[in-house]
């Protein structure tokens, strides 16, 4: 076991094998789709082929007929859903329209809309009986950008959508928000230098390797088992009652391994339509999503359209900023415009500001989360348009950064001031490191650097430690394993306890089996699981100082248990380790269970910064940006397995130099979605990063017994920025189109050029 | 004529019953016997057929290399195959890695490297570095890239990859 | 006497007021207070007789659990926030 990275920690801070890596080095781990049951059956999803249009009549008459096929559900087989917003999991959704993007009700609203779902013997068969299934539809006109359909007179999508402002005129602004503080116009005046531009962010999607899948099991008495890949298992289970019309109690989701989330598999698909298969069939039913269908139909994140407007004075501290922002969210209303605004200015302590922000329904596909949502648009904006302030002011940007740094008693956006955060040594941690300290030379060479903030959640999670006969432990939770965090929780089990990591088997389970715990996601699972943990492990200590007093006939405050083991004052009184106790347990009162479970508030209860800086390579005649060198930093509280939050760092970095350079949504002026695989929504492969440095920064949350902050999201929101600025200085054109592909790129430098060269003619 | 339309066994236009085709191959080292029909893919019958499910669908255009096996030497996208192709064939799937209980020196560093986080790129990654380190056993950092660079992750930025890779390549160069 | 920072967009609704004194020893309490000097404001945050699933509410900087329930103290500052959700 390597050496702790500090001095009072046995565990926490090492770096151990993590306890399912050999499950999944040899292929026996399995994920949602190597499920199997005998008497299965496959289903396949038929997809609208439109954008927009009227669903008239379906007919799946001559599809029932085809040998193999057993049978065919749709919208009819849904319960009437209630229209109202409520808090499923950690969004608030509105159920009506959740079960409209399952199975389309009276119209198809994005290319790849799910209209029935078919089972049978074999995939193959279900996929030919999808051609059987006759739709008729009338083609409406697509609106596929938030300007169209923010437009006055623009075609309707939801003809029930209102917002509080239009009063009741049908609208596809499904809603406007707005922060505000000071006097914007004042601040602005104010200011030395002022710089204006605007934004336009494409869609882009989570990429998980793994697409979506389920199995369902309906049983006659009406129990009903899911397996599916998910973040998380009692979000499933909730979601899939609501859609449904059946009761929590009836459904139990069995998490698998998953393949990748990203905040895109916190929601359903495919589970409601597999128990609905099933319960038609009285079989098992296994639907897996296939690539196309996982672009066009799974929720990607908004595409954005940003105008911020921004001034300081010239000695760089920024007097105000006024921001506007259009989300897409999709066919139905939830994008993270909140977010979004929330995060823009975020990271700064400015003292006039007005953002506001709207969520836009597009025919697109249901946007859903993707990793700390709408923060990396803003930062794509905020943070180019501050470094352009700074060349202004003539200041380094690390430098102009700290100038306006948010600090502990700082107000946030929403008001409430910051605890103790660590934007300033985030910063601090690339000014100082090996990368921005040495030089870059040669030609068409740039470097950029850019900031982030996301709040992190805390919300609910329940944890069981159990002690063994052996003395050995199990600690169970509810949360889905996505980076390693069942490492993690071996380990905080294992420090508190005073053992070895090994002896610790770290179980995720059903939702049968433990108490409620939400999402694998907002960056919360270290810090909410792992607090619920700690504090299990705690009371598993509480109860076993019982025993030890028993067996010496002391009290239980007199034992102290100190480096793993149990001792007291007394003649003759050996200390002992748990294995030792473990022997007395069946003769002192029997098994041990330690329990936990913590409420631990919404967002904001570890915000985490991260800072990135990127030196890119322009080619002058293509376009084309190769990265040359990154390193993130970023405040992760307490790194219990720094491996992992490595891992983090470095994962969301490669997303957003994604983000940055290639991926985007590409729909014809028909909505079609015309890049629905690999080949064409270009994700990064090995070759087109380098190593990626990492600075893990520990500024110890103080609401967390072990300081932990989250650590999975934010490292994705500074890279497009840092890229952008890399690319200015390496070209000397400012990009404000994500993503910065080659034709687009090559395009703003041959404009740039003719520009300089128009200029330099007209001078002499 | 259309009294040979009607006993071909479709059933409006599509067949009923696909016939099924005996293909022998030898994966990982034994001699195996199945049944599949033309239309399924070597993914497909490695998983469906033969139960073998660490080889993983990821896009089934062979731009993602979740599938990555062995066949001849070579890394090849079992989905871009067919089952009945891989008849006569050598193939090497992620379940043929370790030998007995003793894990591959790529697995093995894969672990300590911390190389991955949801796992399900992991088996492609390690036929596909199996398949270089058995034709260049000291690759560069950039040999390296240039092989990987058909297998996709979105976990770990391809840094911990990487690092594994080479660490594996020391190993087995020292005999482990 | 704790104090409800109004969001920007409800302050048509207290006179253009950004901050507002209220009394109540928790959220439902002060809400109530709120809704007597401006009546109507309760009807933007509340719905089924807890806090609208769209809104957040921080509490001296802590978003609570408990809902209407969250315990207000004498100089507690309280904000009102869209909900959010994560990725990662």
């Amino acid at each position: 076991m390597a050496e702790s990275s500090n001095g009072h920690y046995k565990v926490i801070g090492t770096r151990p094998i993590r306890h399912d890596g050999i499950d999944k080095v040899t292929g026996r781990a399995k994920y949602g789709a190597d499920y199997a049951f005998p008497g299965m059956l496959f289903g396949k999803v038929l997809r609208s082929p439109h954008a927009h249009a009227i669903i008239k009549s379906i007919n799946v008459e001559k599809a029932l007929k085809m040998p193999g096929v057993k049978a065919i559900v749709t919208a009819a087989d849904l319960p009437e859903a209630e229209d109202k917003v409520e808090q499923v999991g950690e969004a608030a959704m509105n159920p009506r329209y959740l079960s409209m993007n399952i199975l389309a009700h009276s119209k198809a609203l994005y290319d790849g809309h799910a209209i029935a779902a078919v089972a049978a013997t074999s995939p193959h068969i279900a996929e030919e009986a999808l051609r059987l299934i006759e739709v008729d539809y009338e083609v409406l006109p697509p609106v596929m950008k938030v300007d169209d359909a923010m437009k006055k007179n623009a075609t309707i999508l939801l003809p029930n959508l209102r917002n509080k402002e239009e009063g009741d005129n049908p609208t596809n602004v499904a809603s406007h928000l707005q922060f505000k503080r000071g006097d914007v116009a004042a601040g602005l005046k104010a200011a030395d230098f002022v710089v204006e531009r605007e934004f336009n962010t494409a869609m882009v999607h989570q990429g998980y390797i793994e697409p979506h899948n389920a199995v369902g099991i309906y049983n006659s008495d009406g129990q009903a088992t899911i397996y599916c890949s998910t973040q998380g298992a009692f979000d499933v289970r909730s979601m899939c009652a609501q859609v449904l019309g059946v009761s929590v109690g009836k459904i139990k989701v069995v998490p698998a391994e998953i393949g990748g989330g990203f905040g895109g598999k916190t929601t359903i698909y495919l589970e409601p339509l597999s128990l609905m298969l099933a319960k038609k069939t009285g079989h098992p039913v296994k639907l897996v999503m296939s690539r196309s269908e996982v672009l066009r139909a799974s929720g990607p994140t908004s595409g954005s359209k940003i105008k911020i407007k921004m001034g300081c004075t010239r000695d760089g501290k920024i007097t105000g900023a006024e921001v506007w922002m259009a989300y897409e969210a999709g066919a139905f209303p939830g994008s993270p415009v909140g977010a979004g605004a929330m995060t823009i200015l975020a990271p700064y302590n400015i003292d006039n500001f007005q953002v506001d922000g709207y969520d836009v329904v597009v025919n697109r596909p249901k946007t859903a989360a993707y990793r700390a949502p709408g923060a990396t648009n803003a930062a794509m904006a905020a943070e180019t348009v501050i470094d352009e302030l700074a060349e202004k002011c003539g200041m380094d940007p690390i430098d102009f950064r700290i100038a306006n740094a948010c600090k502990e008693g700082t107000p946030q956006i929403v008001g409430p001031p910051y605890k103790r955060i660590g934007f300033i040594e985030t910063v601090e941690a690339i000014k100082n490191s090996p990368h921005y300290k040495s030089e870059l030379t040669g030609k068409n060479r740039g470097r950029g650097f850019a900031a982030g903030f996301w709040f992190n959640a805390g919300m609910q999670s329940s944890a069981t430690v159990n002690i063994q006969t052996d003395g050995t432990a199990s600690v169970i939770t509810g949360s889905a394993d996505i980076g390693g965090s069942r490492a993690s929780m071996a380990m905080i089990t294992a420090e508190v306890l005073g053992m070895d990591v090994t002896d610790v088997r770290p179980v995720v389970a059903d939702t049968d089996s433990t108490g409620h715990t939400d999402v694998t996601g907002g960056s919360r699972t270290t810090f909410a699981t792992g607090m619920a943990v700690y504090n299990a492990a705690q009371d598993v200590v509480r109860q076993l100082k019982e025993r030890a007093a028993k067996t010496w006939e002391k009290k239980p405050e007199e034992v102290k248990f100190e480096d793993g083991k149990f001792s007291a004052e007394g003649e003759g009184i050996k200390p002992m380790n748990i294995k030792e106790l473990a022997k007395r347990l069946a003769r002192t009162g029997g098994p041990i269970t330690g329990r936990a479970q913590v409420s631990t508030g919404g967002i904001g209860v570890g915000p985490a910064f991260a800072a990135t800086c990127v030196d890119v390579e322009v080619d002058p005649d293509t376009g084309k940006v190769q990265i040359l060198r990154c390193t993130v930093a970023q405040d992760a509280g307490k790194a219990i397995h720094p491996s992992y939050v490595e891992g983090q760092m470095q994962g969301g970095t490669a997303q957003g130099i994604g983000w940055a350079l290639n991926e985007e949504y590409f729909y014809d002026a028909k909505g079609t979605l015309r890049n629905s695989g690999l080949l064409d929504y270009r994700m990064p492969t090995c070759l087109d990063l380098p190593m990626i440095e990492t600075a893990i920064v520990e500024i110890p949350n103080p609401i967390h017994p072990l300081g932990v902050r989250g650590v999975g999201e934010v490292s994705i929101v500074p890279p497009p920025a840092a890229v952008a600025n890399a690319i200015y200085r390496a070209t000397g054109v400012r990009m404000t189109e994500l993503p910065m592909s080659p034709p687009r790129l090559l395009k703003a430098m041959l404009e740039n050029r003719r520009t300089h060269e128009l200029q330099a003619a007209a001078a002499d | 004529m259309a009294q040979k339309a009607k006993t071909n066994g479709k059933v409006n236009g599509h067949h009923a019953h696909s016939h099924k085709t005996r293909v022998e191959a030898t994966i990982n080292g034994e001699n195996v016997e199945f049944l599949c029909e033309p239309r399924q893919s070597l993914l497909e019958v490695l998983r469906d057929v033969l139960e073998l499910t660490g080889s993983k669908e990821g896009c089934l255009t062979g731009d993602c290399g979740a599938c990555s096996v062995i066949i001849d030497g070579r890394t090849v996208c079992s989905c871009l195959m067919f089952g009945v192709e891989a008849d006569g064939k050598k193939i090497t799937t992620v379940e043929g890695l370790a030998n007995g209980a003793k894990l591959h020196p790529l697995q093995q560093k894969f672990l300590e490297d911390a190389s991955l986080q949801c796992g399900i790129c992991t088996p492609g990654f390690l036929m596909s570095a199996k398949a270089l380190l058995d034709r260049n056993p000291n690759p560069s950092e950039a040999e390296i890239r240039y092989a990987l660079a058909g297998n996709l992750c979105r976990c770990t930025g391809y840094d911990k990859i990487v690092h594994a890779v080479l660490d594996a390549a020391k190993v087995m160069q020292a005999g482990g | 006497m704790a104090t409800a920072i109004i969001p920007s967009l409800m302050r048509k609704l207290t006179d253009g007021r950004d901050r507002v004194t209220v009394s109540g020893k928790n959220l439902r309490e002060a809400i109530a207070d709120l809704d007597r000097q401006f009546p109507g404001i309760a009807n933007e945050l509340i719905e089924d007789g807890d806090i609208r699933a769209s809104i957040a509410v921080s509490i001296d900087g802590e978003v609570g659990a408990n809902g209407v329930l969250d315990t207000i103290r004498e100089s507690s500052e309280i904000h009102f926030m869209p909900q959010i959700s994560g990725g990662s």
